[in-house]
């Protein structure tokens, strides 16, 4: 039997091809990883749950050096433009230095696991790699 | 038509470390040399707005130690903007015919506090239990981006770059060298050491493409404003009345929904708001600013606001740094106090003291570093969160 997994976070959805949701506005289309009360855009509350494109076009990106404790460092931290819906998210699988990571550059979502605790349970993140041409 | 406001007197301390003095010292401090500089006593302010994050409501206790007159007092807190918060909460008293004078004090104790933000910790039990808003079973800084300002900012300067093209880790750079060789005119910043471009992309990189020196400079600080109504200045000294500074535009914005900004704080949308509420409010365009103090809270932050508040054409930023404008020879001089990134950022204070900055000049005070015959100048703020303060001051017309 397979051991149990879990979702670093409830966006994150895990299916043979992974996939991340949001919660779309039925009115405006807005999209949030959070709950919102009403819409921050227009102010309807109703919302339904839409998929995520999982590949995308890196629009911003920081190769972060310094953080808080506990943190591995060097990091790549990244927004991510996927068909419109912008996801924040690390890039990994890619040398996290300013010749290897750029804006522009086309990724796909990938994920793996981040550890597992005493139950056997593994908990599964989710970052963008360099998508293959 | 609600009737002008002016600054009568304005004060900052020395920003750096104050290891010895609290943050009511330091608020008194500020406080006693703006009542001072206006030539008024705490007798004549008819409300107080205290600003500071990191300590809460304290402006009561300033008033043991300045003057306990029984007048409102408003303990504001909005993030970076906290001091703009505070200014602006007087003039729109004195606007609102509430008071014709008041006192507006900014203070923050953040020398050595390192990173601000960042190191969320979500659980460190022995299963997997989701919490929070989106069901985290473990940290996420530094899993799902980074949650600390260097990086954030970092991005939206690096996106900025990806819309218009022309960025690099050195054009950012020599940003934060124009405003080291800045700090070193002004005696009051923490620190006033020019570096030269290599030492900036050479030192500590923080989070690509700030290194240290191009990160605002924690430090400790206060800078307090007395300000007047139109009708009251008039009763007052020829002095007083050719010393005041008009408040010609005080605008305060929170950030509007745009499709990025759950993932992105989005510091744009609201600064262009604020930018062009004060400048139709003014009754001037970015082309008269004889100088500008804005939010250069790190080297990348600098770029996009120049564009925001429309110093340069929309996408223009590059180019309009690359000019010169922006050094205190050029056309249109920014952070001639040498900027947060080394004048130092005490949180609270900075929305007062870049307005401080802006008087000096329109008062011919500034000394070494004086932008001769500056007339109206513009100060900026932008807290995460978000609120972004914007004030246009112009110099008396006597
Ligand atoms: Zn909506």
């Amino acid at each position: 039997m397979a051991a149990a997994r879990i979702p670093l976070v409830d966006y994150l959805r895990l299916a043979d091809e992974p996939y991340l949701v949001a919660s779309e506005c039925e009115e405006c289309a807005a999209r949030y990883f959070n709950h919102r009360v009403a819409c921050a855009n227009c102010g309807a509350t109703a919302f339904k749950e839409a998929q995520v494109p999982a590949d995308g076009v890196v629009r911003a990106f920081t190769i972060v050096s310094f953080a808080a404790p506990g943190i591995e460092v060097p990091f790549v931290s990244a927004v991510v433009d996927c068909h419109g819906t912008s996801v924040r998210a690390n890039l990994v699988n890619v040398a996290p230095d300013p010749e290897h990571v750029r804006t522009g550059m086309a990724v796909r979502l990938t994920t793996f696991p981040i550890g597992t605790d005493s139950t056997g349970t593994e908990a599964i993140g989710f970052g963008f790699e360099p998508a293959a041409d | 038509m609600a009737e002008d406001v002016w600054i009568l007197g304005i004060r900052m301390t020395k920003f750096g470390k104050h290891p010895d003095r609290d943050l009511v010292e330091l608020a008194a401090e500020a406080s006693m040399g703006a009542l001072a500089d206006g030539g008024v006593t705490m007798k004549q302010m008819q409300i107080l707005a205290w600003g500071s994050i990191m300590s809460g409501g304290m402006g009561q206790q300033l008033q043991k130690q300045i003057g306990q007159t029984g007048i409102p007092v408003y303990n504001v807190a909005n993030a970076c903007a906290t001091g703009a918060t505070a200014l602006r909460t007087v003039i729109m008293a004195i606007k609102a015919g509430e008071a014709d004078f008041g006192l507006a004090v900014g203070v923050e104790k953040v020398a050595g506090a390192g990173l601000l933000a960042g190191g969320s910790r979500g659980v460190d039990g022995t299963t997997w239990t989701p919490r929070g808003p989106v069901g985290a079973v473990a940290p996420l800084d530094g899993r799902i981006g980074t949650e600390t300002m260097p990086g954030v900012f970092a991005q939206i300067g690096l996106e900025y770059g990806h819309r218009y093209g022309g960025t690099s880790f050195e054009l950012f750079a020599k940003i934060s060298e124009k405003n080291h060789a800045h700090s070193t005119l002004n005696p009051l910043a923490a620190y006033r050491k020019r570096f030269t471009l290599d030492q900036i992309m050479n030192d500590v990189m923080i989070a690509y493409p700030n290194t240290r020196p191009m990160c605002s400079a924690n430090a400790d600080g206060a800078a307090a404003a007395v300000l007047v109504s139109d009708t009251r200045l008039r009763t007052l000294s020829l002095e007083q009345q050719h010393r005041a500074v008009k408040v010609s535009a005080s605008v305060l914005t929170s950030d509007p929904w745009e499709e990025a900004c759950q993932v992105l704080p989005d510091v744009n949308t609201l600064t262009r708001n604020a930018a062009t509420q004060a400048y139709e409010a003014a009754g001037i365009g970015p082309a008269d600013l004889d100088l500008v103090e804005l939010h250069d809270c790190f080297a990348t932050a600098e770029l996009v606001h120049y564009d925001n508040l429309k110093l340069c054409e929309s996408g223009g930023a590059v180019d309009f740094f690359n000019s010169g404008a922006t050094w205190r020879d050029g056309r249109i001089p920014v952070n001639v106090s040498g900027g947060l990134q080394s004048k130092g950022h005490p949180i609270s204070a900075t929305g007062i003291a870049n307005v401080w900055e802006i008087c000096h000049h329109l008062r011919g005070e500034a000394g070494d570093r004086q932008i001769e015959g500056a007339r109206v100048g513009l100060a900026h703020v932008i807290g995460l969160g978000s609120a972004c303060g914007v004030h246009i001051l112009e110099k008396a017309a006597a």
